[in-house]
């Protein structure tokens, strides 16, 4: 709370230097020796999203901490249309020079991203690429391919081959089809393991509550459970539970959030045996190699992947932050 | 089936009703028998729509029609269903509440915090619990307090009061969560899930919650004189004004009412999951007021049923149920059909306008 409280007032006092600045006129160019990085992503509106925001802030502390001169400006958005404005008052009024973007719609946010590039801002993309690539200087993703087939391998050699998955799908996403795309064709290979029915939980944990009592009843023997993602893992381990269902062996969650993480360690739910990283601590790593590159006035490649890997109860310690908020 | 009681037509209602509305039809003075025979038949649209549902269903799947899968929907629905009772008399009186998803997810975040911080002070978890659950309803009553004195003595529209509220608490609980979950401790969870989890004679206690809510509120719609006032203030507050019914006070009442509705939702939810996050009760007001318009009840005000609204909250669960327990349709067109049903269903039982 201290901290968020803190930060609005340095945000406040950071465009009233902006302000400043603007009233200076001076042009962004000048300060040559001075790097302002502006960070635009979501708003927390559920456990990956406040991990993004608090990562983001993170990276602002530590960064601004290690390099005297670094200004780091964070902006969370609740949609496109938003962010698209945010962009604008960062190269106005912050007068950045480089932007790290976690956006919102890839197609909604090519134009406005291009616009801030054409006015010399080094613009790395995190996660959602956009549709035109040229408009972007980097680009940082999660491994969303690894994030369906790793599940996918770890089921099949679970189940021997040989078995009943049920999985729950995300939002209607490029990103969700990426992940089921990649699910899918791992199974393609283990023509014993039946996929029964993929339905979309929202990466709800109550909507998953729903769709997971609704599979126990339609489906008499289920082996596995592909939740994709650890918020939809919590509702469906409790209608398992108030199912009293004997016959499931394994749910496998994803993006290693703190608490199945911590189950995971312990060991204390039979049904946890492994989890696959998806860790909003990208947003982190992106903040940090852009701002380091942009103060030697070094480039990034064009591509980085930030590999999701298995987790599994010896990996887990490595994968637990237990003051993130996700 | 839960069978709350029948809409019976208000004898002395305070203020002419306005047309459209069942009392209406049926009340008319010189109303002919086709006429009333058709008042009769346009309220159960609802209810002839969730039976050919549930044949579609049994259909589709055998197991839609087993006893646990329909206990499953009945308990789902208890806390949409809950709200929209309380929605109902919103609806009736003219106003409207679109905060209320919002408001059960903070009356959540909250009541789950103050568990958790209670259960050492007062030494004993039980009654950590039990102090937690009168506080969701306390919340509920003092949010729809302020909802009611921002539109009354306020004199600001209700569409935006509660559109103010919506961002207002949903906000808060972000805030108050990290844009994490908050998350009940395990040993209160335990304590605290047989509120959802148990059954009483078989039947889960949500329905059992839901069940005497909608008794409850039906009878106060029906049977007192505060249920006309209602009605009279929806259907013209003017008159109602002139007929000493203190608009004011009857306002503010109906949106504690809701609040309390929402409350005692809430702390139904809680123990289901033990957690609450930015989504929790996303969308939520926008079923309740489909449950209540489905039913059957005018959006304008004026009249409205119980039984209607009860139906209707079933009904828009028995259709995401469907589609859960079949794969015959594309799940990218889930919402198309939910869509088409409730037209569907709102056509068959318009009045005439």
């Amino acid at each position: 709370m201290n901290s968020q409280l803190s930060s609005f007032t340095r945000r406040l006092a950071l465009s009233a230097v902006g302000a400043a600045a603007l009233a200076l006129a001076a042009p962004a160019m000048a300060q040559a020796n001075k790097t302002v990085v502006g960070v635009a992503i979501p708003s927390a509106t559920h456990g990956f999203t406040g991990g993004i925001v608090y990562w983001a802030n993170q990276a602002k502390k530590d960064l601004e901490k290690a390099h005297p001169g670094l200004q780091v400006i964070v902006k969370t958005a609740g949609g496109a249309p938003e962010q698209a404005n945010q962009l604008q008052d960062l190269v106005t009024v912050n007068k950045i020079n480089a932007l790290v973007i976690f956006p919102f719609e890839s197609a909604a946010l090519t134009k406005p991203v291009a616009q801030l590039k054409a006015k010399g801002v080094y613009v790395t993309v995190v996660d959602r690429g956009l549709t035109d690539t040229s408009a972007q200087d980097a680009y940082v993703a999660g491994d969303n391919t690894a994030f369906g087939k790793i599940p996918a391998e770890y089921i099949a050699k679970a189940l021997g081959g040989k078995g009943n998955v049920v999985a729950m799908r995300g939002i209607a996403t490029t990103l969700d089809n990426e992940r089921m795309d990649a699910f899918n064709s791992v199974l393609k290979n283990h023509p014993g393991i039946k996929l029964l029915d993929a339905k979309y939980a929202n990466w709800n944990r109550d909507d998953a509550f729903k769709v997971m009592q609704d599979y126990l009843t339609r489906f008499p023997q289920i082996d596995a459970v592909w939740a994709a993602d650890d918020d939809m893992a919590v509702g469906v381990l409790k209608a398992i539970e108030q199912a009293k269902r004997k016959d499931i062996k394994l749910v496998f969650g994803g993006a290693g959030a703190k608490g199945m993480i911590k189950t995971l360690m312990d060991g204390s739910n039979p049904l946890i045996q492994a989890n696959v990283s998806y860790s909003p601590k990208f947003i982190y790593d992106s903040i940090k190699l852009t701002a380091e590159a942009r103060i030697k006035g070094e480039k990034l490649p064009a591509n980085t992947i930030i590999p999701s890997v298995l987790i599994t109860k010896e990996t887990a310690k490595d994968f637990y932050f237990p003051d993130s908020p996700f | 089936m839960p069978q709350a009681p029948v809409n019976v037509p208000a004898e002395n209602a305070a203020a002419p009703q306005a047309g459209g509305s069942r009392h209406a039809a049926a009340t008319a003075a010189g109303a002919t028998g086709v006429s009333a025979w058709w008042g009769k038949l346009h309220g159960l649209g609802p209810v002839i729509g969730l039976v050919l549902l549930c044949i579609a269903g049994t259909l589709l799947n055998s197991n839609f029609a087993t006893y646990d899968n329909v206990m499953n929907v009945l308990t789902r629905t208890a806390f949409i269903g809950i709200i929209a009772v309380g929605m109902c008399f919103v609806i009736i009186s003219g106003g409207i509440d679109l905060s209320v998803g919002s408001m059960a997810a903070l009356i959540a975040g909250s009541v789950i915090l103050f568990m958790n911080a209670m259960a050492p002070v007062l030494g004993s978890p039980m009654a950590a619990v039990v102090v937690g659950m009168l506080l969701a309803v306390v919340l509920g009553a003092v949010f729809g307090l302020v909802h009611g004195l921002l539109i009354t003595k306020g004199r600001i529209e209700p569409f935006i009061v509660t559109l103010g509220t919506l961002g207002i608490f949903r906000a808060y609980l972000t805030y108050f969560s990290n844009g994490g979950a908050i998350t009940l401790e395990n040993d209160l969870s335990d304590l605290y899930s047989p509120v959802y989890y148990a059954n009483l004679l078989g039947v889960p206690i949500p329905v059992w919650v839901f069940l005497l809510v909608a008794v409850i509120g039906g009878v106060i719609l029906n049977r007192t004189a505060y249920g006309r006032y209602v009605q009279a203030i929806g259907s013209n507050e003017q008159v109602a004004q002139y007929a000493a019914v203190d608009v004011h006070k009857m306002k503010i009442l109906t949106y504690m009412l809701l609040g309390v509705c929402v409350g005692i939702a809430t702390l139904l939810y809680v123990p289901r999951l033990g957690s609450a996050s930015p989504t929790t009760g996303l969308l939520w007001e926008l079923e309740a007021i489909a449950a209540v318009i489905v039913g059957g009840t005018v959006l304008k005000g004026g009249a409205g049923s119980i039984t209607g609204t009860v139906v209707g909250a079933i009904l828009l669960s028995v259709i995401s149920n469907i589609l859960n327990l079949t794969s015959i349709i594309s799940v990218y067109l889930n919402a198309a059909v939910q869509g088409f049903v409730i037209i569907a269903v709102a056509f068959m039982q318009r009045g005439k306008r």
